[in-house]
């Protein structure tokens, strides 16, 4: 089943990408192929099989950290990758809420 | 009045910061009112190549606020990523819990109008706050974000849409605070939003079956402003309902100021939140140790205490509540009576000075019980000085408030300060000579029988004594030599 | 030794000749970094060179050394890693232009442990862009080119890691393996790569592309040297909740143990298809000289093999499309300059950050969790994923490693597979089960096909790395190493 433009613009606006006209036709080509073939899965009997969302054994469960405290960055090594700040803040462009 | 022909449909989601040391995936602090990205690192701030390690504590809490709440606590619980985009979530996902809950099913009990009524539980969840949006921070109205409060641990409690006016919900969120402070996993603060609601509204006719379309009202942090938000909200929808107009499934924010609720700007597309299980952190496991331990951990609950008050101690209901609604000053009391000793009569007199001075003075300095300098063991002395009569009612009072700000003891206190009660008779029968002697008018008058002048003349002596007469010598010597001698007679 | 001679050594002799007090750290880089000087203009290895940097390290082993403290096989090797890994202080690029100019504030677990090895770091390998690519045709700086020929890919992700090696440029390196990336280019470039089992190192500050896939890993000219490696990587860490508890083995100690009674399992899927006839050949030849070495091969099927690439898609694009969404423009990485507001703040960043891969990635596995899709797209490719993994473990209770080739062909030209995704994502065809199943694979070399080398591929049970390496080991001690590629001389 081909992907269409408007799934792919709505994919694309979930995602926050910006896609040139080019590339949405490009890509609602390039998904639809894709999703052709990996949805050879669907003729696959999957009803009572466990999903493998993590990859360890059975049974495995979490480690859990002590809640103690570990120093962590100074404001200036938390802003020094920051491509603007304000004070010691991330500077964004106006949010309106 | 339509609203009478309406049923209201409510439930709440609370999100509750839990007082871990640290945070929920990293072992930053989460101290409040830090400078901007203080309390931060690679782990919170969402950097290249980070992975979260869970916080022992928060599963421990999550499961004591379950047992506390009669929840089922799974074995097995999961979280998923909820995919969004936004400047204070640095990941662009929240680690929450989706599908699998830590915690299913429970509820607590609420009193109102003198009914008990269970309110249930859909799920208790663990998640990671965000950060904060700061706006026009900069001169051209840019934002800025703080990082600080992402990642602090947060519990999120779900009701079922049991509730059926605001003063049910208002009833619930008070009961829900007492226990989650009654468990020393949050602070209760809906000010500071450390203890936030949610509400989900919806309004149906009187016998209808199917529940109305709810909107999901934010931004309510105190019980008055719960209350306002609900009842504006279903008299919104009434009247919508009534004027034959749908009701739009949205979020709505509360407007203190204006009392009322509105539309947040609608979303460019729906929600679509794309969860999935975080595949960074495998299942957690809560095995019949870590389940013993918390329930052998677990407190007198509010409901259980307040009737233990009630029934042992003798107290009122009304108090009862007021002690329970904050455990940390149930604590107290019961630190303070234990160290009096004695009944129902003690009992009394420790609540009465807990609910009444202490509250006034908790309320006024924020403070609350733990911080005082004023001890259990203070306040019982003071009531030891009181009933001993060493201490006038006044005095006790400005002991009280020494002791709570400042700290000390009691007894030292009532020396330095000069507290201590005049009850020596000469040193009154002196000053009760003076004012008559000063006043030959007014004992005229008074004798003569025009007017009983006994209390202005009781109002004179100690002020006379500087307030510190006892009042029952001053009382029975003015008696004696007021009334004791027939009008018109000298001395 | 000439400085020519000195780079041509594997780790194992450059140590053994340090510790013999034959060469110094210093001079072994040296001629490391004179190496890459000379050749990686037409190689493309490296995306940055930390030369003063790797001089300093040199020059503190070799004084460790001088006191006597030098602290194992690894102290004062000069090696490079996949620029997926953070590098505290040294740009971390992913091979995305989103992450130009990022300097990380802290060092991720194996780069950690490799240097309090006493390993020395050279610089960041050249990779697909957020190691998605199966030719390192997708790393936003530039190609990589393989050292046997130079107008062929080296295999990706880890092309860079591969290249380095074959190029001679250094003596071990470490890539991530999330569908083959590590195998794959190990196969290109005639070297030995290892996908470790999931669990078995720790993926902390190595830069997310599907998190429940992902493994780091060694590439070495030897298995010694891989096994070294492995040795100074693995083991449990507090920061990688996913990282088992379980302690790493002792992976040089067996490694010369022979394959006398190894029970090699061949699957049958593993054969058909677009499987090269000559490509096969030196499979088949591997598998008869494992023979002769004493092994058994035994015919096993993995029938759910072929849904591999289709399951693999779609949890490897899911989670990468939020694994990615913190490349946002706000906190770090690229910001598209003059934009209003927040929604262009993120889709011109994203727009100007990101190729077309991640791109296309992103915009699967967006669509892949979005509303109506999750349980027929992500949940049943979890689901095959658990077939794919009890096919395994079937195979496993009749043999001890499962053996066949990495890839259907040798290294394929530059541009020859970029217009077409899907052909692309073929050639981790035989290596994405391993993934899906969390198994730890190895590739080494078993002869070339064409004047180009071609890997052979061993998939292990759980954990059971050292009988991955001995085995491989055993292959290699029999059919010598792999010549050295002559491009490179030929044009210099």
């Amino acid at each position: 089943m081909p992907l269409s433009i408007d799934e792919v613009r709505r994919v694309a606006a979930l995602a926050r990408l910006k896609l040139s006209p080019e590339e949405e036709r490009l890509f609602a080509g390039q998904l639809s192929a894709i999703l052709d073939h990996v949805r050879e899965l669907e003729s696959l009997d999957v009803s009572g099989v466990p999903p493998m969302t993590h990859a360890l054994a059975e049974g495995e469960a979490v480690a859990l950290r002590p809640d103690l405290p570990v120093p962590g960055l100074t404001p200036d090594e938390a802003l020094a990758n920051a491509p603007s700040r304000q004070g010691t803040c991330f500077k964004v462009p106006r949010i309106i809420e | 009045m339509p609203v009478a022909d309406f049923e209201v449909v409510l439930g709440l989601e609370v999100h509750a910061q839990l007082l871990t040391r640290t945070k929920i995936f990293c072992g930053c602090s989460t101290a409040f009112g830090a400078e901007p990205n203080s309390q931060v690192c690679p782990i919170c701030l969402g950097m290249p190549g980070v992975l979260p390690a869970l916080n022992a504590q928060v599963v421990e809490w999550a499961v004591k606020t379950g047992l506390a709440l009669g929840c089922a606590v799974q074995p097995v619980s999961v979280f998923s990523r909820k995919n969004y985009f936004y400047p204070d979530l640095p990941k662009g996902y929240q680690i929450s819990q989706f599908e699998l809950p830590i915690c299913l099913g429970g509820g607590l009990t609420i009193t109102v109008d003198g009914q008990e009524k269970l309110i249930r539980l859909t799920r208790i969840h663990m998640e990671e706050d965000a950060g904060k949006n700061l706006h026009e921070l900069a001169a051209d109205g840019g934002s800025g974000v703080d990082l600080n409060r992402a990642g602090v641990p947060l519990l999120e409690i779900v009701s079922e849409p049991d509730l059926r006016s605001a003063d049910e919900a208002v009833e619930y969120l008070k009961a829900l605070r007492a226990i989650l402070l009654a468990l020393g996993v949050n602070d209760g603060n809906l000010e500071e939003g450390s203890f936030r609601c949610d509400a989900n509204v919806s309004v149906m006719r009187r016998g209808a079956t199917e529940y109305g379309t709810r909107a999901e009202i934010k931004n309510m942090n105190s019980f008055r402003f719960l209350k306002q938000a609900v009842d504006f909200e279903v008299r919104r929808q009434v009247a919508l309902v009534e004027a034959g107009e749908p009701v739009v499934q949205e979020t709505r924010l509360y407007d203190p100021v204006r009392g009322e609720t509105r539309s947040m700007r609608s979303k460019e597309e729906a929600h679509d939140y794309r969860y999935f299980p975080e595949p960074d952190l495998p299942p957690v496991r809560v095995d019949e140790a870590l389940l013993a331990r918390v329930r052998a951990s677990l407190p007198e609950l509010p409901r259980a205490r307040a009737a233990r008050y009630q029934q042992v101690l003798g107290l009122p209901a009304q108090d009862a509540g007021v002690l329970v609604g904050d455990g940390a000053l149930a604590d107290f009391f019961d630190a303070a009576l234990a160290a009096r000793g004695g009944g129902a009569e003690a009992a009394r007199k420790v609540a009465n000075w807990t609910i009444g001075e202490l509250s006034r003075l908790m309320n006024e300095t924020g403070l609350p019980p733990p911080a005082w300098k004023l001890t259990p063991a203070g306040l019982a002395e003071v009531l030891a000085l009181l009933d001993a009569g060493t201490v006038s009612g006044a005095g006790a009072k400005a002991l009280v408030e020494e002791l709570f700000r400042a700290g000390g003891d009691p007894g030292a206190l009532v020396k330095s300060r000069g507290l201590a009660q005049v009850s020596d008779q000469g040193a009154i029968e002196a000053a009760v000579d003076a004012v008559l002697a000063a006043s030959p008018a007014d004992l005229e008058r008074h004798r003569s029988g025009k007017k009983d002048l006994t209390g202005f003349f009781v109002g004179q002596v100690m002020k006379a004594l500087k307030g510190q007469g006892n009042p029952g010598v001053v009382n029975a010597l003015l008696k004696k030599k007021l009334g004791g001698l027939p009008p018109g007679e000298g001395r | 030794m000439s400085a020519g001679e000195l780079t041509g050594l594997s780790l194992q002799a450059a140590s053994a000749r340090l510790a013999a007090g034959q060469v110094s750290s210093r001079q072994l880089t040296e001629a490391c970094l004179a190496r890459v000087a000379a050749t990686d203009g037409r190689v493309g290895a490296f995306l940055t060179v930390t030369g003063e940097r790797a001089l300093a390290a040199a020059d503190a082993s070799d004084a460790r050394r001088a006191s006597g403290r030098a602290s194992g096989p690894l102290d004062g090797i000069p090696v490079a890693v996949k620029d997926l890994f953070l590098t505290r202080g040294v740009a971390t690029t992913a091979g995305s232009r989103i992450l130009e100019g990022f300097i990380p504030p802290y060092d991720g677990t194996a780069v950690a442990r490799l240097q309090a090895a006493g390993a020395v770091l050279l610089g960041k390998l050249n990779l697909d862009e957020f190691a998605m690519g199966s030719s390192n045709e997708h790393s936003a700086y530039k190609p990589c080119h393989n050292p046997w020929d130079l107008s062929r890919t080296p295999g990706g992700s880890s092309g860079g890691s591969a290249a380095a090696l074959a190029a001679r440029q250094c003596f071990g390196t470490l890539g991530t393996d999330t569908g083959g990336s590590i195998r794959l280019p190990a196969s290109f470039c005639g070297v030995v790569g290892l996908k470790p089992t999931y669990g078995r190192v720790s993926r902390y500050g190595v830069i997310a592309f599907a998190s429940s896939l992902d493994q780091p890993g060694p590439l070495g000219r030897t298995t010694w040297d891989v096994a070294a490696l492995l040795s100074a990587i693995a083991g449990p860490d507090p920061h990688d909740p996913t990282c088992a508890a379980r302690p790493a083995d002792d992976y040089l100690s067996a490694l010369e143990n022979g394959a006398r009674g190894l029970r090699i399992g061949v699957p049958r899927e593993w054969f058909g298809g677009g499987l090269q006839p000559e490509v096969e050949a030196r499979v088949r030849e591997a598998l008869a000289t494992y023979q002769r070495l004493g092994a058994t091969l035994v015919e096993i099927s993995l029938p759910h093999s072929r849904y591999g690439i289709g399951a693999y898609y779609l949890i490897a694009t899911a989670e990468a499309s939020a694994n990615l969404a913190r490349y946002d423009g706000v906190r770090f990485g690229l910001r598209a300059p003059g934009v209003r507001g927040l929604k262009e703040l993120y889709a011109e960043s994203r727009e100007q950050g990101f190729g077309a891969e991640p791109k296309r990635r992103i915009m699967l596995g967006t669509y892949a969790l979005s509303a109506g899709y999750y349980q027929a797209d992500y949940l049943r490719a979890q689901q095959v994923r658990t077939l794919i993994r009890r096919d395994f473990d079937a195979a496993f209770t009749r043999c001890d490693v499962v053996a066949g080739p990495v890839a259907p062909w040798p290294a394929f030209k530059l541009g020859e597979k970029t217009g077409d995704p899907l052909q692309m994502y073929l050639a981790d065809i035989f290596t994405i089960t391993c993934n899906l199943a969390a198994l730890p694979g190895l590739s080494v070399p078993c002869g070339l096909a064409g004047g180009l080398p071609v890997g052979l591929q061993l998939v292990g049970r759980p954990f059971d790395e050292a009988t991955l390496l001995t085995a491989a080991r055993a292959l290699e001690r029999e059919l010598g190493p792999p010549p050295a590629p002559t491009a490179l001389e030929a044009k210099a």
